[in-house]
């Protein structure tokens, strides 16, 4: 069963992972890739705590609305947990 | 015509009827400034000789599309290391004799239904082990950002027209995995060696903004 994630739609300043194309789309888990440490605290030589990382599904129709290329194309890109929320 | 008269050069051009590339004792940016202070100190303090940093120089500059070539080569005539290199591409590359490093890797596969094509739109992420330094265009503003709102137009600019038909999954390098592509075996190419298929494997065809050669 597929499992629904919404990117969070943030925009802190700082280094950070999460593209901005992607923040508030909703897409599917493609897979779980295991713990890293997180970039955000990493880039600025903080301790960094390990973050669950996914790799998420996102159609172009999802992304780019109506001005989709070819609706049913899909980006899959790494997001962090704590930049994800189930739906 | 320039090249019609190799002796002149009155116009600014070499022999050759190519324009001299100017000299580049321009001031250092802020950065090669401090590449060359930090690199000087190093040198200094001991903890590095100039020799280790050309060796290394020379260990970077020897990583090539090859590589990952070989591993698409062994990857058409080994079904069983296909199968490791999907599930797990960082041991099946040791397995093969590759050394990857660190690097967290995964392979896409390409087949009759499905295109895969790799970008990373933050930055210019890339399999360096095996693919090499990345082509100056991977890094451009143009195709980070083209690569996931048109990538169909890309891929026709790169001379690959894709059937509607075809599902087209673009990967975007965003944090700890690097991609390459798994491409399609080209017909006709049955009792090949691995040698001579990996021939056919360019480095674009493992990012996914082109196909192998066809033999």
């Amino acid at each position: 069963m597929a499992e629904h994630v919404r990117v969070k739609p943030l925009m802190p300043p700082g280094h950070v992972r999460t593209p901005a194309y992607l923040r508030g789309k909703t897409g599917v888990i493609e897979r779980a890739l295991g713990a890293f440490p997180n970039p955000e605290q990493r880039a600025y030589r903080l301790e960094a705590e390990d973050q669950p990382l996914y790799r998420v599904r996102f159609t172009m129709a999802e992304i780019w609305g109506d001005a989709a290329e070819t609706p049913t194309d899909t980006v899959d890109a790494e997001i962090y947990g704590h930049w994800l929320e189930r739906l | 015509m320039p090249h019609d008269h190799p002796s002149h050069s009155h116009d600014g051009t070499s022999p050759s009827g190519h324009p001299y590339r100017a000299d580049n004792d321009t001031p250092l940016t802020y950065w090669q400034r401090m590449e060359i202070a930090v690199r000087e100190l190093l040198v200094e303090k001991g903890l590095l000789t100039p020799e280790e940093i050309a060796r290394q120089i020379d260990a970077m500059d020897a990583r090539s599309p090859a590589r990952g070539a070989a591993v698409v080569a062994r990857a058409w005539t080994d079904p069983g290391f296909k199968a490791r290199l999907l599930k797990d591409a960082p041991a099946a590359c040791r397995e093969a004799g590759v050394d990857i490093g660190p690097l967290n890797l995964m392979v896409v596969e390409n087949t009759p239904h499905e295109h895969n094509l790799v970008v990373c739109t933050l930055c210019s992420c890339y399999p360096r082990d095996l693919l090499g330094l990345p082509p100056d265009w991977y890094k451009t503003r143009a195709y980070r950002s083209r690569a996931v709102i048109e990538p169909r137009a890309v891929l026709r600019e790169f001379g690959v027209d894709l059937p509607e038909s075809v599902q087209l999954r673009v990967h975007d390098s965003t944090a700890d995995m690097r991609y390459i592509v798994l491409p399609a075996r080209p017909e006709g190419t049955d009792g090949m060696t691995a040698d001579a298929l990996a021939a056919l494997v360019t480095r674009d065809a493992m990012i996914g903004t082109g196909l192998p050669h066809r033999p």
